[in-house]
């Protein structure tokens, strides 16, 4: 079973992403607690992507898509904006990040914790991120 | 993402309600500041009609923890749904900030701190 969904590439179209993940999330029968981190990780490679990647450009558009495969939940994070791995970034501690007053990192943070794994694929000008998570159930 | 700001004896109630992400934190982020820039007064925050956070949401609370520990103003967030704490505390900053259930026990904590510092 797979769900998928395109938006504008920009922030306000985030709250149609969570929207988007949870209601697939609802129907995959996921429990209430990983459904709702999992949001929170799709919503954090989403905004990264619009804000570092595609400059906000609402112009263009950004596509998730939700796959089940047993206990395996991928998601998968398309867009055209500018190539980052976010898999080969080394992400700040919690403490660094008090101490630097900066909100830059907390969203990788998140990500990592919350997924199993992270992976990159560049297809031409394509950025495919996917997170994968297995789920205890 | 509605704000309003309460002025109580001693301290500014700030009453979060709605969803804190990448598009409105900023919304927050101001007005928190406002309250700090007004006057050198401590902070309730209520997160009871919060739905939603992601990290911008929480650097408006991790970024000002070393001014406000430097300045002696304290910043107590309270309310928080099941679903907002668990990210809080997937961070770990549950253990770094003063989080607590209902408005009297962040009004408790609040005095704690006072006399602590």
């Amino acid at each position: 079973m797979s769900f998928s969904t395109r938006v504008n590439c920009q922030t306000e179209s985030l709250r149609d992403i969570r929207n988007f993940v949870e209601d697939a999330l609802l129907k995959l029968k996921v429990p209430e607690q990983d459904r709702n981190l999992l949001v929170v990780a799709v919503d954090e490679v989403c905004a990264n992507r619009m804000i570092h990647s595609c400059l906000n450009d609402n112009s263009e558009k950004i596509e998730v898509i939700i796959k089940k495969l047993g206990k395996k939940l991928v998601f998968e994070i398309i867009d055209n904006g500018e190539h980052f791995n976010i898999a080969e970034y080394t992400e700040p501690s919690i403490e660094k990040v008090i101490k630097e007053k900066s909100a830059g990192g907390i969203g990788l943070i998140l990500v990592k914790k919350i997924v199993d794994q992270i992976q990159l694929e560049t297809k031409g000008k394509k950025n495919i991120c996917r997170l994968f998570k297995i789920l205890a159930m | 993402m509605n704000i309003n700001i309460i002025e109580e004896s001693h301290c500014s109630i700030v009453q979060v309600e709605g969803e804190l992400d990448a598009s409105s934190s900023v919304q927050l982020d101001d007005s928190l500041q406002e309250v700090l820039n007004k006057e050198n007064t401590n902070i309730l925050v209520d997160f009871n009609s919060l739905e939603y956070i992601s990290s911008p949401g929480i650097g408006v609370f991790t970024s000002r923890i070393e001014d406000c520990q430097k300045a002696d103003i304290h910043i107590v967030l309270y309310g928080m749904k099941d679903k907002v704490f668990s990210v809080f505390k997937i961070l770990g900053l549950d253990q770094l900030l003063p989080i607590v259930k209902t408005k009297e026990q962040a009004k408790e904590r609040l005095h704690e701190l006072q006399h602590k510092s």
